[in-house]
C-alpha cells in the first residue's frame, strides 16, 4: 500500500507540486478577494518572489528558506505602492489597475539585465520538495482560516460588504485594503520562490496576463466562502489537463466547457455546491461577492 | 459643548450643498435637524462624520479640532452614526454586524486567534448580544442582516452604532418606514440613551418625533440654516413654514 | 516621419474599431467582454475562409466576415452572458465565462487551421502603394483609415439619432427604467452585441489584410491595449475610446523611437496605470466607481 502510494507520488510528483503551488497562489488572491479587492497583480508578485529568491541563491549563496523569505518580503514591499495608490478604485477598474501594475513590474523585470532579460534565468537548483510546498500550503491555509474569525478578518469582511459603513465602525479602510494586498503579495512571492525551484528556469512570460487570470479563476471558481474553495479550484483546474489527457487536442475545449458550466451554474464557486440555498439567499439580498 | 461645527461649507461643482452652517450639540442633548428634501442635511452629517471633507469651516469635538479626521478616527473619538438608507453588512449575521461595531475598542487578536480555541474577547461578544437583546433581536442574532425586516434592519443599525460606546450618536432618518409602535419604541430608546450619557443629533422628517424628543431644532434650506430654537419656536417661525410650504399668500 | 505618422493613424484606427465595440458592451452591460479579442480573430478567419475555401472575392468576404462576427456576438451573449444576467451574478462572473468561451473558440480555430501564421492566397487581398515625396505608403491602410472614420461617424449617427440608439443609451443609463419605459431590452442587447462584434471582427479582417497574416492568437495583444484605450478615453465612453485609441497608436509609435523594444509594452501599461490613479474617469468618462 505504502509502496503504491510512493510510486504514484513519484510518477506524478511534478503535477502534485504544481497543484500545491497553484493552491498557494489561489490563496494569495483569496485574501484580497476576501477584503473585496479584485486583483490581477499576483502573477507579478509571484515573479518578484521567484526572481529574488533565485538571484539571492545564485549570487549570494543564500540558503533556501532565507531566499524564499526574502523573495516573499520583497514582493510584499513592492505591493505597498500598489495598495497605497489604488484604494479609491473598485471592481473592474481596480482589476485593470492591478493588472497594469503587474505588467509594468514584469516589463521592468524583462529590462533589468541581472534577471537575464527575455531569456530569464536558467539552471536554478531544484531544491523544492513536495513537503516544502504542502507544509507552506497547510500553514497558510490554517492561518487564513483562523484570520477569518479575528478582528482583521471581520474588518476585511466589513470592507467587502460596505466600505462607507465600515469606516463608520472605526475601521481604517485604506489600511486594511493595503494589508490585504500586502498579505496576498507575501503569499504569492513565497509561492513564486517555491515554483522557481521546481521548474529549473524562469522567464518573464511565465508570469504574464494569462497566469494572473488563471490564478483569479482558481480562486473565484473554487469559491470564496472559505480557504478551501481556492485550494479546490486550483487542484481541479491544474489536474484537469492531466485527467483529460486522453482527449489530447480537445483538452482546452473541455476545460473551457467545464469553466463555463461552473461559472454559469455556480457563480459563487464550486464549494458553494454544498450550501446552494444559503448562496442563493446571499445573492438575493445582494450581499457582497466580489466587487 | 460636545460638538461644535462653525461655518461649514461644501460645494459640489457649482452647487452649494452646505453654506456657512453653525451647529452645536451639548452633552446629553438631543438636537434635531430638519429641512425639506435636498436641504443639505445629509451632506452636513457626512461632513461631521468625516465622510466628506469640508471646503470651509471647522468642527470641534470636546474642544479638539476634528475637521480633517477620517471617519474611523472619529468613531474612535466617540462619534457614531446610522445612514439614511440603512448600510448594514448584508451578507453577515446580525450578531457580526454589531460585533464589528466594537471594532474601535477591540484589541488586535490575530495571534491569539491562531490558537485553535481562541475566541474574540468575551466582553465584546457579551456586549454585542446584550445590544441585540436591547433592540429585540436577540433571537435573530444569526440571521443574515440582509434578510431582516426593514424595521429590524434600522434597529440593528442603531445597535451597531451603539456598540462603539459613542458620546455622540447621529441618527439619519431613523424613523423612515417605521410604524407608530416602532417610532414610539425609538423615542423610548433615545430617552434611555440620553440618560446614559449619549448626546443625539437627529435628522428626521417625522415632525412629531422631532418635536417630542428634541430640546433644540435647527432648520436647513438650500444649504443654509434658516432657523434654530426650541421646537415650539421653530414651528412658529414663518421662514420655516415658507421653506416647507412655499411663500405665504398674503 | 510621415510614414510613422501614417502608421500610427492606421494602427490607431484598428484600435479604435476594436475598442469601440469593447466599450459599447461595457457601457451598456457593465461587463468586460474578454471574448472580444476572439471575435477579432474570428473575423479575420471568416474572411480567410470566405476567400480561401469559398473562393469569394475580397469585397464579398469582408461583409461576410462582418456579419458572421456580429452573429457570433449575439450567440456569445445568449450562451455566456444572458444566463448570468438572469441570476444577477456579479460582473466578474461574466468576465470568466467570456474567458471560457475564448478558450473553446481559439482551440477550435487551431484545430482547423493550426497555430501558425497563415497568409491569404496570393492576389486575393488588395494591395497598392502610394508615393508622397520620399515616403512610400501602403495604400490599403489609407482605405482602412477612411473606413474606420466613416464607421465611427455612422455609429455616432446610430447612437444619437435612431430609435435603436436611444434604446441602447437608455439601457446603458438605467436598465430597470428602460424596461419600464417600454424599451425592448432583449433587442437592444442583441443589437449591442451585434454591433460590437461586427466592428471587432471588421478590425480583425482589416488588420489581417493590412499585414496579410492571420493567426489564432492575433487577438491577444489587442486585448490588453483595449483596456488602456478604454481607461484613457473613459470607461464606457465611445468617443473616449476613439480618442484613446489614436492616443495609444501615436504614443506607441513614438515610444518605438525613444524606448527599446522590450519596454514598448510598458508604455501602454504605464499609461494605463497612471491614468487610473490620477484620473480614473479618463478623458470623457463619468463613473470611475460602481454605479451602486
Amino acid at each position: 500500500m505504502i509502496e503504491a502510494t510512493l510510486d504514484f507520488l513519484s510518477a506524478y510528483s511534478t503535477l502534485i507540486a504544481l497543484v500545491g503551488v497553484n493552491a498557494l497562489l489561489a490563496l494569495s488572491v483569496w485574501v484580497t478577494l476576501y477584503a473585496g479587492q479584485l486583483t490581477l497583480g499576483n502573477a507579478a508578485f509571484m515573479a518578484v518572489g521567484a526572481y529574488v529568491a533565485a538571484l539571492l541563491e545564485r549570487h549570494l549563496g543564500t540558503p533556501f528558506p532565507l531566499a524564499l523569505a526574502c523573495g516573499a518580503a520583497v514582493a510584499a514591499l513592492v505591493a505597498v505602492p500598489l495598495g497605497l495608490t489604488v484604494f479609491r478604485l473598485r471592481g473592474v477598474y481596480l482589476a485593470i489597475a492591478t493588472l497594469a501594475f503587474g505588467e509594468v513590474l514584469r516589463v521592468i523585470l524583462l529590462a533589468t539585465p541581472i534577471t537575464g532579460g527575455g531569456q530569464g534565468l536558467n539552471g536554478i537548483p531544484p531544491t523544492t520538495e513536495l513537503w516544502h510546498i504542502y507544509l507552506s500550503l497547510a500553514v497558510v491555509a490554517y492561518v487564513l482560516w483562523r484570520v477569518q474569525g479575528a478582528t482583521v478578518g471581520r474588518a476585511w469582511a466589513a470592507v467587502r460588504e460596505d466600505e462607507i459603513a465600515a469606516a463608520s465602525q472605526g475601521i481604517a479602510v485604506r489600511r486594511y485594503k493595503l494589508a490585504a494586498f500586502v498579505a496576498g503579495a507575501l503569499v504569492a512571492g513565497w509561492a513564486g520562490g517555491l515554483s522557481a525551484h521546481i521548474t529549473f528556469s524562469i522567464e518573464p512570460n511565465d508570469f504574464a496576463f494569462g497566469k494572473a487570470v488563471q490564478i483569479l479563476v482558481f480562486a473565484v471558481v473554487g469559491g470564496i466562502p472559505n480557504p478551501l474553495g481556492p485550494i479546490f479550484g486550483a487542484a481541479l483546474f491544474t489536474a484537469l489537463p492531466e485527467l483529460l489527457r486522453p482527449l489530447r487536442d480537445y483538452r482546452d475545449i473541455f476545460q473551457g466547457l467545464v469553466l463555463l458550466a461552473v461559472i454559469i451554474y455556480l457563480p459563487r464557486g464550486l464549494v458553494t455546491v454544498s450550501q446552494l440555498r444559503r448562496t442563493r439567499r446571499l445573492q438575493q439580498i445582494g450581499a457582497a461577492d466580489v466587487a | 459643548m460636545l460638538l461644535e461645527a462653525l461655518g461649514l461649507a461644501k460645494r459640489f461643482g457649482g452647487v452649494h450643498a452646505v453654506a456657512d452652517v453653525d451647529l452645536a450639540v451639548g452633552d446629553r442633548q438631543v438636537i434635531g435637524l430638519i429641512g425639506p428634501n435636498g436641504a443639505g442635511k445629509t451632506t452636513l452629517v457626512n461632513l461631521i462624520s468625516g465622510h466628506l471633507r469640508a471646503d470651509a469651516g471647522a468642527i470641534r469635538l470636546a474642544g479638539e479640532d476634528i475637521t480633517r479626521l477620517a471617519p474611523h478616527a472619529l468613531t474612535a473619538r466617540g462619534i457614531a452614526r446610522t445612514f439614511q438608507g440603512v448600510r448594514l453588512f448584508k451578507g453577515l449575521s446580525a450578531f457580526d454586524n454589531v460585533l464589528i461595531g466594537t471594532h474601535s475598542r477591540m484589541r488586535s487578536d490575530v495571534v491569539r486567534r491562531l490558537w485553535p480555541r481562541g475566541v474574540p474577547d468575551r466582553a465584546d461578544r457579551e456586549q454585542a448580544l446584550s445590544l441585540l437583546a436591547r433592540i429585540g433581536l436577540a433571537r435573530r442574532a444569526n440571521a443574515l442582516a440582509g434578510e431582516l425586516a426593514y424595521g429590524d434592519q434600522r434597529r440593528l443599525e442603531i445597535a451597531r452604532a451603539l456598540a462603539s460606546k459613542p458620546r455622540l450618536l447621529i441618527l439619519d432618518e431613523p424613523a423612515a418606514g417605521m410604524n407608530p409602535t416602532e417610532t414610539a419604541a425609538l423615542r423610548e430608546l433615545m430617552r434611555a440613551l440620553v440618560s446614559e450619557g449619549v448626546a443625539i443629533l437627529l435628522i428626521e422628517h417625522d415632525v412629531r418625533l422631532v418635536m417630542g424628543t428634541c430640546e433644540r431644532v435647527a432648520v436647513l434650506n438650500f444649504g443654509r440654516k434658516i432657523a434654530e430654537g426650541t421646537p415650539a419656536e421653530v414651528q412658529a417661525d414663518p421662514a420655516v413654514r415658507e421653506a416647507y410650504l412655499g411663500a405665504e399668500v398674503a | 516621419m510621415l510614414e510613422q505618422l501614417y502608421n500610427a493613424i492606421f494602427i490607431g484606427s484598428i484600435y479604435a474599431l476594436f475598442a469601440v465595440g469593447f466599450a459599447l458592451v461595457f457601457s451598456v452591460l457593465d461587463i468586460l467582454n474578454l471574448a472580444h479579442p476572439t471575435v477579432f480573430m474570428l473575423g479575420a478567419f471568416a474572411a480567410l475562409f470566405a476567400i480561401g475555401t469559398l473562393g469569394l472575392p475580397w469585397y464579398v468576404a469582408v461583409p461576410f466576415a462582418v456579419v458572421a462576427s456580429g452573429l457570433f456576438g449575439i450567440a456569445l451573449d445568449r450562451i455566456a452572458f444572458a444566463p448570468l444576467r438572469r441570476r444577477g451574478a456579479p460582473p466578474l462572473s461574466a468576465m470568466i465565462s467570456s474567458l471560457a468561451i475564448t478558450l473553446i473558440v481559439v482551440r477550435l480555430v487551431e484545430l482547423r487551421y493550426g497555430g501558425d501564421f497563415i497568409t491569404f492566397p496570393s492576389g486575393t487581398v488588395p494591395s497598392f502603394l502610394i508615393r508622397i515625396g520620399d515616403a512610400t505608403l501602403e495604400g490599403v491602410r489609407l482605405a482602412i483609415i477612411l473606413l474606420a472614420v466613416g464607421l465611427m461617424a455612422g455609429l455616432t449617427f446610430l447612437v444619437r439619432q435612431t430609435q435603436l440608439g436611444r434604446d441602447i443609451r437608455a439601457l446603458a443609463e438605467n436598465p430597470r427604467a428602460a424596461r419600464i419605459l417600454g424599451v425592448d431590452v432583449e433587442r437592444a442587447i442583441a443589437a449591442t452585441f451585434f454591433i460590437s462584434s461586427a466592428l471587432g471582427g471588421l478590425a480583425g479582417v482589416l488588420l489581417g489584410f493590412a499585414y496579410n497574416s492571420v493567426d489564432s492568437k492575433m487577438g491577444l495583444p489587442l486585448e490588453l491595449r483595449a483596456f488602456t484605450v478604454m481607461v484613457v478615453g473613459g470607461m464606457g465612453s465611445l468617443p473616449g475610446a476613439v480618442v484613446g485609441a489614436y492616443v495609444l497608436g501615436l504614443g506607441e509609435v513614438a515610444s518605438l523611437v525613444y524606448l527599446p523594444a522590450e519596454l514598448r509594452d510598458a508604455f501602454a501599461f504605464g499609461l494605463l496605470f497612471l491614468v487610473l490613479i490620477v484620473r480614473p474617469t479618463g478623458l470623457f468618462g463619468q463613473r470611475a466607481t460602481d454605479r451602486a
